[in-house]
C-alpha cells in the first residue's frame, strides 16, 4: 500500500458505496445517545410517581418518593453529556442569557429548568417538608444545618398547613404530568423536527420518545425498588412490585406499538429512502436494532410479563424474574436510542452508501466517559437517601 | 399564608430576580447590535494582527532571493508558504527566525504523486525512486529549482 494514502485508505475501509466526505465520521456519538436515554429515565420515573399521586393508585405507595428522588438524581446530571460532547463547559450557559427562540437546544434549557426547579424540587420539597420540620430538630451536625435550610426556617406542621401543602403537590403533580410529557416529547423533537435525515424525521419521534421514557423510567425504579430492599434486608412489598410490572407491561405495549406503527408506516409509503433504511436495518442496526432492542429489550420482556399476568410463581422467584426483565428493558431502550442517533448517521444523505462506527474505549466521547455519566446518578441517589431517606419519613395520606 | 409557603414565594421571586440580574450583567454589551451575535465581535475579529505579510515585505531584506524566486518555476508560490508566518521576522529578524522546511517530504506535500491533483499544476515526481539519496535541495534551489 502507498503510504501516502495510508490516511485515506482507513477513511475509506469504514465505508460503503457512495458518500460525502463530511458523513465519513460520525459528529454525535454515544454521549448523544445517553441524553436521550438520561432524560427519558426522568420523565419516566416522574411519571410513575405521578401514577401513584394523581391517578390514586394505592399500591405503588412505597415507589412514590424513590421514583421522584431517582427522577431527581437523573435530572441533575441529564445536560452534562451534552454540555461534554460540546467541549465548551465555560459557555454552557450562554444558552440560557441569551435565548435563540428558533433554536431547539436553547429551548430545551428553558424546558430543562422548569420541569427542575418547578416541578421536580417543588413537588419533593412539599412532600418531604414535614420531615424537614422534624428532623432538623433531632439531627445533629451537617444533616441538621441542611434541613434547617431547607425548611426555610419555618416549623409550621400545623395540621392546616400541612394539608394546603398536600393540596399544592397535588397541583404540582397535576402540572408535572404535562411537563414531563413535554420534556421528553421535546428530545424527540429535537431529532424528528430534522427533515434532512428520514430515520429521524417523522412526527411519531416525541410520542415514541414519550412512551419509551416510561418504559424504562418505570423499569429503572423497579429496579431501584428491588435492590434498594435488597440492600436494607427488608421484605419487599410483593403488591407493589406486581403493580409496577404489570403498568411496565401495559406501557410496553403500548410503546412497541407506536414503534411498529412508525415502522409500518416507513414500510407502506417506502419512500426513496426507504432502501438503504431497509438496508441500514438489515446490515449495520442488525444487531442493536433487531436483536437487542426489539428481541432482548421488547419481546423477551414483554413475553415474561405477559405470562406472569395470568401465571404467578413463588413471591422470590417473581422477584428474580422482574429484576431481570428490568435490567432487559433498560439495556433495549438504551439501544432504542442507539438505533436512533447512531442510526441516522449511519448511512449518507445521498442515500446511496453507508459509514460505520465503532465505540472508543477511552477519549472524550469513549465508553468509559459515557458510563462515568450513567454511573455518576446512582451516586447522586445514594446520597439523597442517605440525607431524605424516604423509610423514616412520617406516613402521611395523599 | 402559612410562614413557608411565603418564604418559599420569596425564594422563588429571588431567583427569578437573580436569573434577571445575572441576564442583564452576563449578556454582552453589544450583542444584538446587528443580530444573534455580539456587534463587537466583528471589531475584535478584524482587530486581530495580520500574520501573514505577504512576498512584498520581504523585498528591502532579501531582495535577491525575491528575484530569484520571481523568475523561476516557483514564482507563483508565496515564500510564508514555505516558511511560515513572518509578521514577527519583519520586525525582529535577528530574533525571530523563520522555519527552513529542507525535508525531502516537506517538498513531497507540493511534488508528491497523487491521482487527485493535476499534473499541469504542479509537475509530480516518485519521491521514493526520485534521487532518494539526498535531500532535494542539494540539488535544486529552492528559490529557483
Ligand atoms: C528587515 C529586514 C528583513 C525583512 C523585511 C525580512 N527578513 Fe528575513 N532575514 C533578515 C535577516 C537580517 C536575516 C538573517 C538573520 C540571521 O541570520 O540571524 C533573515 C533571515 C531569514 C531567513 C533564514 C532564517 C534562518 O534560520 O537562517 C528566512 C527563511 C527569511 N529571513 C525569510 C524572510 C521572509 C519570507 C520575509 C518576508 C516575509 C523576510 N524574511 C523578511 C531580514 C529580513
Ligand atoms: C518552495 C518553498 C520555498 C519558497 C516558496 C521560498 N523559500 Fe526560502 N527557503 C526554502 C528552503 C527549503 C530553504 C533552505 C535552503 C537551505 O537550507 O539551503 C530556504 C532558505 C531561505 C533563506 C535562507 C537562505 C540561506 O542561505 O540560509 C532565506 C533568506 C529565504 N529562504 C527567503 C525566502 C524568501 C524571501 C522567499 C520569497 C521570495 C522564499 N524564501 C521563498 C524554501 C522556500
Ligand atoms: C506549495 C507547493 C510547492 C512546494 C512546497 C514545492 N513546490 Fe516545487 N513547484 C510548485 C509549483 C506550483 C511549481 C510550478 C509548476 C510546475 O512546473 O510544476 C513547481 C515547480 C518545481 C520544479 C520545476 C518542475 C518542472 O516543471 O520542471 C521543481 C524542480 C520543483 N518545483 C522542486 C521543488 C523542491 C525541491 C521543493 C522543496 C524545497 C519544492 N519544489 C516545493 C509547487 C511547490
Ligand atoms: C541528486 C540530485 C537530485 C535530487 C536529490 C533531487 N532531484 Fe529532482 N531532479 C534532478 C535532476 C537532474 C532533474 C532533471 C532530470 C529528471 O527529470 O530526472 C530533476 C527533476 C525534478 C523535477 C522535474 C521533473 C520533470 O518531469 O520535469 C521535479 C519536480 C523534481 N526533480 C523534484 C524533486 C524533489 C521533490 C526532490 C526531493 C524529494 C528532488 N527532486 C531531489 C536532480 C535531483
Amino acid at each position: 500500500m502507498n503510504p501516502e494514502f495510508e490516511h485515506l485508505y482507513q477513511a475509506l475501509s469504514k465505508v460503503d458505496g457512495f458518500i460525502y466526505p463530511n458523513e465519513i465520521e460520525l459528529s454525535w456519538s454515544v454521549l448523544i445517545v445517553l441524553y436521550p436515554f438520561i432524560t427519558g429515565l426522568v420523565a419516566g420515573a416522574f411519571i410513575l410517581a405521578s401514577l401513584e399521586r394523581v391517578f390514586n393508585v394505592k399500591s405503588l405507595k412505597p415507589t412514590y418518593v424513590i421514583a421522584l428522588l431517582t427522577a431527581f438524581s437523573f435530572m441533575l446530571v441529564a445536560t452534562m453529556p451534552l454540555v461534554f460532547h460540546l467541549g465548551q463547559p465555560f459557555r454552557a450557559w450562554e444558552i440560557m442569557i441569551t435565548p435563540h427562540l428558533t433554536s431547539a437546544m436553547a429551548i430545551f434549557g428553558f424546558v430543562y429548568l422548569w420541569y427542575l426547579m418547578v416541578v421536580l424540587l417543588l413537588e419533593i420539597w412539599f412532600d418531604y417538608r414535614v420531615d424537614l420540620v422534624i428532623w432538623s430538630k433531632t439531627a445533629t451536625g451537617f444533616k441538621r444545618i441542611v434541613y434547617k435550610a431547607l425548611s426555610l426556617g419555618s416549623d409550621d406542621i400545623s395540621p392546616k398547613s400541612v394539608k394546603l401543602d398536600d393540596k399544592l403537590g397535588y397541583i404540582v403533580t397535576v402540572i408535572g404530568i404535562p411537563s414531563a410529557f413535554l420534556l421528553h416529547g421535546y428530545v424527540g423533537f429535537i431529532f424528528g423536527s430534522i427533515k434532512a435525515n428520514p430515520w429521524w424525521s417523522t412526527v411519531m419521534m416525541p410520542i415514541i420518545f414519550l412512551f419509551s421514557a416510561m418504559v424504562s423510567g418505570i423499569a429503572l425504579v423497579m429496579v431501584l425498588f428491588i435492590v434498594i430492599n435488597y440492600l436494607r434486608k427488608q421484605k419487599i412489598d410483593m403488591l407493589c412490585l406486581d403493580t409496577i410490572a404489570k403498568y411496565l407491561f401495559y406501557i410496553i405495549i403500548i410503546d412497541f406499538t407506536m414503534e411498529s406503527l412508525d415502522q409500518i408506516h416507513r414500510f407502506y409509503e417506502a419512500e426513496e429512502s426507504f432502501e438503504i433504511i431497509s438496508l441500514l436495518i438489515s446490515g449495520h442496526l442488525n444487531f442493536t436494532l433487531l436483536i437487542m432492542q426489539i428481541g432482548v429489550g421488547m419481546m423477551l420482556p414483554l413475553g415474561t410479563l405477559g405470562v406472569l399476568q395470568f401465571y404467578k410463581p413463588a413471591a422470590h422467584i417473581r422477584k428474580a424474574i422482574y429484576f431481570v426483565v428490568g435490567i432487559l428493558v433498560l439495556i433495549g431502550i438504551f439501544f432504542m436510542r442507539w438505533n436512533v442517533v447512531i442510526g441516522g448517521q449511519l448511512f449518507s444523505k445521498s442515500f446511496l452508501g453507508f459509514t460505520s462506527f465503532k465505540l472508543s474505549l477511552i477519549g472524550s466521547e469513549g465508553f468509559l466517559m459515557a458510563s462515568i455519566w450513567l454511573v455518576v446518578p446512582f451516586f447522586i441517589l445514594t446520597f439523597l437517601l442517605w440525607l431524605f431517606p424516604p423509610w423514616k419519613k412520617t406516613p402521611v395520606d395523599h | 399564608m402559612p410562614l413557608h409557603l411565603k418564604r418559599l414565594l420569596m425564594l422563588g421571586v429571588l431567583i427569578v430576580l437573580l436569573f434577571l440580574l445575572l441576564k442583564h450583567l452576563l449578556t454582552p454589551v453589544s450583542f444584538g447590535q446587528f443580530g444573534h451575535y455580539r456587534g463587537k465581535a466583528i471589531d475584535e475579529i478584524a482587530a486581530h494582527q495580520v500574520k501573514f505579510v505577504g512576498n512584498k515585505a520581504c523585498v528591502s531584506c532579501h531582495d535577491t532571493i525575491v528575484t530569484m524566486k520571481n523568475e523561476g518555476y516557483h514564482s507563483d508560490l508565496s515564500c510564508e508558504g514555505c516558511h511560515g508566518a513572518a509578521y514577527l521576522h519583519v520586525d525582529h529578524p535577528k530574533l525571530e527566525k523563520l522555519f527552513k522546511p529542507d525535508s525531502r517530504e516537506f517538498c513531497g506535500k507540493c511534488h508528491s504523486i497523487n491521482k487527485a491533483r493535476p499534473e499541469k499544476a504542479v509537475t509530480q515526481q516518485n519521491i521514493k525512486d526520485h534521487h532518494p539519496e539526498d535531500k532535494c535541495i542539494k540539488c535544486h534551489n529552492p528559490h529557483q529549482p
